[in-house]
């Protein structure tokens, strides 16, 4: 029985590539086989090239592919993306070793710079601390994002708006009244709450992939508007001479008054990086403070309950509308501050930084960290932002690996990274968590 | 006249829904009496699932009222109310004929949702909970002893932190029982709750209900096929057939009710054996 499963999984095998490796030669012969050139030579006449060569490779390379695809995974019953996810551990990661690594990562995230410092100098730390920046700014959005499609699962594809509006909001009230970074700050959350809750009360009657694409669709007329209105944003010039934080009042620069010269210590450009770095890692914190504080109130049940069932909720006396307007407009006061935590960093913003390829990689740490899973969220960022940066040399590469990456994360463990949820609210102590086949991603 | 029509919680009253051209009720016009268990009978596709959805605002009806009379004097004209208004003001709580509880949600949180609108008010909308203002707290334990006590009530305390997809088709029948009577309703509305249950889960379902009725201020209408269900513990009776009324009464009027023998008959010849014998009348 056994033998003979086997031989036919074989013998299907090697018919079914046979007859792909047929059409690819029927192809190949016209399209690879001949070439037509101009020959130099001879008074710029045409002719014909034949390269059977290319030909044979080229049938070759698809009757093996097709036939190693077979093999191992389209004929068979038990496909290795089946065995590969049973190789991880069942139902995510405990409760203890869960722990270890949020504790570990916290530390290491307190001590960082400190560390860097220490091992690579003021110079030579500064290009890491400067990418660990990016990462938490990553970090944030990702959780900021994780109260919309994680939570409330509402899929938003037009995050970056938000991030773009807070951004925005800092240069231009400091562009145009001077406002300093830490009037700007709650000013650019508030803001982009506000175009969250205008933006979401029409998108929001949507559902699913209605709801995607119109997200998405925002998130572009944004750009567009910044792109064009040259006289208020600059265009696609942007803005720049955005003024840098200071430190309870004080400036970091040279000299008297600053913040070196405050403290008694030497000047160095690295102590406003470090203190960017704290700055970002306070905000992203607060984030997950708000959110895991809101998950165990009414209205982050009901989020994750419309996540669930959006008619039940609506049985049970749930203003839906309303509890979906909240979790878009709090997704999107998070990416507000951390829109103005960007434009404060950067002294410089554009269009360009808010296209449609941040949302997409916003969405997919989210997606690939596990929806709703906030130490996923972290792993996932510092997984994708940091090797985007490690394989700087390889650009042209990067997408293709990114890519790979996703597709192979996707067969390994299709819930993420971290796919158990944890009880918003238990009897027991010992309450375990829930694992992610049983959690709805939501439809819109 | 009756009990229910003396002091009815609910009046349907000229109730017509079409869809398209299809009329699924036709000026149907009952009366739920206040702290009867009701019961609503008729063959599929009668319209009954249809007049809960009108209930429950799920479907805005084409005519009709709908006056729900709450205990405290409140008059609410559902046919314009939204859904979950229906719920949060006029205190209707329903079930859906395919359960649908949170099930990656554990069975402690499925009936904490319930209690939403009280607890959001508790904590401030969000703000004074947030903040970690006192009231919200005493509130949340509340809740949880709210909900403590209709685990107790079903069976399934010791599973409080299962994820209530986890469950059986018993238990999740009750657990959406207990999670609408979470939100304090003054009528609650089953749409099928005894379907696809053995007669041990059939049981636990009647004592819930006997119970529920009992304890609570709450008046019940059932939508069930299981004539020994309804004709057990029902006090009212009214019966679809095609979207109109054939008959409404006590268990025992309807039971010999030729017009509803008839319906039931005429359903399908091979089930009319079955049927006689349901009925009574074999
Ligand atoms: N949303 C709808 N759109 C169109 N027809 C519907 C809709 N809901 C119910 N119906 C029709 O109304 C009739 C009554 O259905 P229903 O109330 O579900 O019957 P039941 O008594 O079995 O619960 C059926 O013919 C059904 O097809
Ligand atoms: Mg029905």
């Amino acid at each position: 029985m056994q033998a003979r499963q086997k031989d036919s999984l074989l013998v299907a095998s090697v018919k079914d590539s046979l007859g792909a490796a047929v059409i690819t030669f029927a192809l190949a012969c016209v399209m690879i086989g001949l070439r037509v050139d101009v020959a130099s030579g001879r008074g710029a006449e045409l002719f014909l090239e034949h390269r059977w060569l290319a030909v044979a490779v080229a049938v070759l390379v698809v009757f093996a592919g097709r036939l190693a695809m077979n093999i191992f995974f389209w004929k068979r019953e038990d496909p290795p993306s089946l065995n590969l996810s049973g190789l991880m551990p069942k139902g995510g990661l405990g409760a203890g070793s869960s722990n270890i690594i949020k504790y570990g990562l916290l530390g290491l995230a307190v001590v960082l710079p400190f560390v860097l410092m220490f091992w690579l100098g003021a110079r030579g730390s500064r290009q890491y601390i400067d990418l660990a920046i990016l990462v938490l700014t990553y970090v944030m959005l990702g959780w900021g994002l994780n109260i919309v499609v994680g939570l409330a699962g509402l899929l938003d594809l037009g995050y970056v708006a938000f991030y773009a509006v807070g951004a925005y909001s800092y240069a231009l009230l400091a562009h145009y009244f001077g406002f300093s970074f830490w009037l700007c700050l709650p000013l650019a959350g508030i803001l982009a709450a506000f175009w969250g809750i205008i933006l979401g009360f029409p998108v929001l009657r949507l559902r699913g992939d209605y709801l995607a694409i119109v997200t998405l669709a925002f998130g572009e007329i944004i750009r567009v508007v910044l792109l064009n209105w040259y006289q208020f944003t600059g265009g696609p010039d942007g803005l720049s001479g955005i003024p840098r934080p200071s430190f309870f009042g004080l400036e970091f620069t040279r000299g008297e008054g600053g913040f070196a010269s405050f403290f008694g210590l030497d000047y160095s450009s690295i102590h406003r990086i470090i203190f960017l770095y704290y700055l970002i890692f306070a905000m992203a914190l607060f984030t997950n403070f708000v959110t895991m504080r809101l998950r165990r109130m009414p209205i982050g049940r009901a989020w994750e309950a419309l996540r669930e069932d959006e008619i039940a909720c609506r049985a049970l006396g749930i203003n839906t509308t309303n509890t979906k307007l909240t979790a878009f407009a709090l997704g999107a006061m998070f990416a507000g501050f951390a829109g103005s935590f960007f434009a404060t960093r950067q002294g410089f913003i554009s269009p360009e930084s808010f296209t449609f390829l941040e949302s997409a990689i916003i969405l997919a740490i989210v997606v690939l960290g596990g929806l709703g899973s906030q130490i996923g969220v972290v792993i996932a960022a510092i997984v994708m932002i940091g090797g985007f940066e490690f394989f700087r040399e390889f650009e042209e590469y990067r997408m293709l690996v990114f890519g790979m990456i996703m597709v192979v994360i996707m067969v390994w463990k299709p819930r993420g990274l971290i796919s158990s949820r944890t009880p918003s609210v238990a009897l027991s102590r010992n309450a375990k968590g829930i694992s992610a086949d049983l959690v709805q991603e939501g439809h819109g | 006249m009756s009990t229910w029509d003396n002091n009815p919680v609910l009046k349907v009253e000229h109730l017509t829904m079409r869809f398209g051209g299809l009329t699924a009720i036709n000026d149907l016009s009952f009366n739920i009496g206040r702290g009867d268990i009701t019961a609503l009978i008729g063959p599929n596709g009668a319209g009954k699932t249809t007049v809960f959805n009108c209930i429950t605002g799920f479907y805005k009806p084409t005519e009709g009222r709908l006056v729900m009379n709450r205990s405290n004097g409140e008059k609410h004209l559902l046919e314009r109310m939204a859904d979950f208004k229906i719920t949060a003001d006029a205190k209707v709580a329903r079930t859906f004929q395919n359960i649908r509880l949170f099930g990656g949600m554990t069975i402690l949180e499925n009936l904490m949702v319930a209690q939403h609108n009280p607890l959001m008010v508790a904590s401030n909308w969000t703000i004074g909970g947030l903040l970690g203002l006192g009231g919200y707290k005493k509130s949340n334990v509340d809740a949880i002893e709210t909900a403590k006590y209709w685990l107790e009530r079903i069976d399934l305390i010791d599973r409080a932190d299962a994820p209530a997809a986890d469950l059986s088709y018993g238990d999740q029948r009750r657990l959406e029982i207990a999670r609408a009577m979470c939100t304090g309703p003054e009528l609650l509305c089953l749409d099928e709750p005894a379907a696809g249950l053995n007669p041990k889960e059939s049981l636990e379902l009647n004592n819930l209900l006997q119970y529920i009725r009992k304890e609570h201020d709450t008046s019940v209408v059932l939508i069930e096929h299981d004539m020994s269900v309804v004709m057990e513990i029902s006090d009212h009776v009214v019966v679809l057939d095609y979207g109109v009324k054939i008959s409404d009464g006590s268990p025992e009027f309807v039971k010999n009710d030729p017009h509803v023998i008839a319906a039931y008959l005429g359903v399908e010849d091979d089930e009319v054996d079955q049927v006689e014998e349901e009925v009574g009348i074999a």
